[in-house]
């Protein structure tokens, strides 16, 4: 039910209304509305139960496991939330001069020497305000930088099949022609076809490593050195960097540019709808095209790095410096963990995909690369369920809800038929990770036995199997209480 | 068994192509194609006068699971794309063969189309994939 079904005229909501009304009279006439804009017309309780009862049907890591591959869903560690809340960071306003905030700039100086570090890359700009947009700023940038050099040809920009889903979008966004390179049946880039993909045209490559197949990419060095020659850029998508952090740095594998998902590896909130936060780290021949602002720290004081010292950089992402809130809470995680605890991130993220993964294939599920070790997450295939039983990897997943899990990512990669990405992260329990091999073994008992329980799930959570065809076909998400 | 018309020519990436009479030629998606991507929700199809080449990316289908690349085997300009299917693309999941085609060119070398797989070379193909 909406909060606009709830409304009746007249009803109000004053407790926390201020007591006296604001003077605003020096609008123009003509900026007034003639009509009190359609708000919903609810008492102060109603308001509460409606959005708390909203807030319990929601499916969320602080409820349920999540392992929804590629999205690295772990647990946010409250006292990033507390300490990124201190009433200096949440009353700061943006447009103060920097004196008077020398406590935040340190604190975002420190985060962009920490992921240089991390990273391997000479200058990081946090001010992306997700994932989307550092993509799209590290794409302006390759192209910043061939057009610096009059280097007019370079017009493609290769992007793997197991390669993440925005990357030819973000380069398509960028004016480029999009390249798809093959891969071989281990899982890895066709090293043959990328040679013969290389060109004066190759203005770059956007890899994934590990790739969305949930293996490493084993032949980095030889696939930059093959694009370094033909003229052409590195590029790092971080959606998966959790994997490898503290281990390999994208920096020592050749890449020219990378964007990091704060909200991913640094694990600040992820699948509310946001914010995020998608920092760029760039190469000594990027830094000049770096999007502004930047921090600088002389010794004595913090400062802004703007347009006018960087007149080749990309320019502004936002108003301001992107999601500092956001940026506090990753600086805060970074600093509990320390550089032993980000070693420990890699190790358990793929200690327990690996767990996962062999107690799964023991229990009889067929592993999409089952001669590779996993990474961070790993592919199950259900083609022999979907053959044999006529239940698909939607049917498991949406029945997964039913026994309390989150379905992991659905038919994605694309390159694996009827595939379930799965993505445990570090922070679950090995009781978790047993739990879930209990609840996908007795679906697959159900898929011989009950195939109609798959079918018809989920059938305990607030809503049943929704229409997802009619809700892409028929899109309508505009609520209109007066027509 | 999916359904192969045998007056059809087929390709590896699964779409069908037809030799019309007046010389120019239909493609679209097998019902193979139409099968595994589910039900489409999003076509869209080229411009009349486009020039494509051999394997180029020709138009998109998009369902609920997957947004895909269509791409035609041989060379030539378009006549006409299927405008129709911005409105239906569940012809192509109803009718592949028929009110799903998506486009109608003419081949820069008539004789393009023997080089591709006929229905049962093609059904061969998909029991060994």
């Amino acid at each position: 039910m909406l909060i606009f079904e709830h409304s009746r005229p007249g009803r109000r909501a004053p407790s926390l209304a201020p007591a006296t009304a604001a003077a605003v009279d020096d609008i123009p006439a003509e900026f007034l509305r003639d009509q009190p804009p359609a708000l919903p017309e609810v008492s102060e309780m109603q308001t509460v139960r409606h959005y708390t009862r909203l807030s319990q049907k929601n499916f969320s890591i602080d409820t349920q496991f999540y392992p929804l591959g590629s999205c690295t869903m772990k647990y946010n560690p409250r006292a990033c939330n507390s300490l990124a809340m201190l009433p200096g960071f949440l009353a700061r306003h943006p447009l103060a001069p920097a004196s008077a905030g020398q406590g935040v700039l340190a604190c975002l100086y420190e985060l962009q020497e920490m992921l240089k570090d991390i990273t391997g890359m000479q200058a990081v700009s946090l001010t992306p305000a997700a994932g989307a947009q550092g993509e799209f700023a590290g794409v302006a940038m390759i192209r910043a930088y061939h057009l610096a050099r009059d280097d007019q040809a370079r017009n493609e920009i290769l992007v793997p099949d197991a390669a993440h889903g925005t990357n030819p979008a973000t380069a398509t966004m960028c004016g480029y022609q999009v390249k798809e390179i093959p891969t071989d049946k281990q899982g890895d880039v066709d090293i043959e076809a990328l040679r013969a993909a290389v060109g004066p045209q190759t203005a770059g490559i956007m890899l994934t490593n590990p790739s969305t197949l949930g293996v490493f990419e084993r032949r980095i060095k030889e696939i930059a050195q093959i694009v370094h020659q033909a003229g052409g850029l590195l590029y790092y998508d971080g959606a998966n960097l959790n994997a490898i952090l503290g281990k390999v740095r994208p920096g020592d594998m050749g890449f020219d540019v990378i964007h990091m998902n704060l909200h991913k590896t640094f694990s600040t909130p992820h699948g509310g709808g946001g914010p995020g936060a998608g920092p760029v780290g760039v190469s000594n021949r990027l830094e000049p095209f770096l999007p502004v602002p930047l921090v600088a720290y002389d010794g004595d004081e913090y400062r802004w790095i703007t347009q006018q010292e960087r007149p080749q950089s990309i320019g502004r992402l936002s108003a301001f410096m992107g999601n500092v809130g956001v940026l506090l809470r990753a600086y805060v995680y970074a600093r509990l963990l320390g550089r032993e605890g980000m070693h420990r991130v890699a190790e358990f993220a793929t200690l327990n995909a690996n767990y996962l993964m062999k107690r799964l294939q023991a229990a009889g599920f067929d592993l999409a690369y089952p001669q590779r070790r996993a990474t961070h997450e790993f592919i199950v295939t259900l083609k022999r369920q979907a053959k044999q039983q006529g239940v698909t990897a939607m049917d498991f997943a949406k029945r997964l809800l039913d026994f309390g899990y989150h379905a992991p990512t659905t038919y994605f990669p694309l390159l694996v038929p009827e595939c379930l990405l799965i993505e445990p992260t570090e922070t679950e329990a090995r009781e978790e990770l047993d739990g879930f091999v209990e609840a996908m073994c007795q679906i697959q008992q159900e898929a011989q036995s009950h195939p109609e329980l798959l079918h018809e799930a989920p059938h305990t959570q607030p809503v049943r199997r929704l229409d997802e065809v009619r809700a892409a076909r028929e899109l309508d998400v505009r609520w209109n209480p007066g027509a | 068994m999916s359904n192969t018309p045998d007056d059809l020519k087929y390709s590896k990436s699964h779409e069908w192509l037809r030799g019309n009479a007046d010389g120019t030629v239909t493609l679209g998606i097998t019902d193979h194609a139409q099968d595994q991507l589910g039900d489409l929700v999003y076509v869209e199809v080229p411009e009349a006068g486009r020039e494509l080449q051999a394997q180029e990316a020709c138009a998109v289908v998009e369902s609920v699971k997957a947004a895909s690349d269509v791409y035609t085997p041989i060379a030539g300009t378009v006549v006409e794309g299927n405008e129709t299917l911005a409105d239906t693309p569940e012809a192509v999941n109803n009718d592949a063969y028929g009110a799903g085609w998506l486009l109608r060119l003419k081949p820069a070398d008539a004789a393009a189309l023997d080089g591709l797989m006929d229905a049962s070379a093609y059904q061969a193909f998909l029991e060994s994939e």
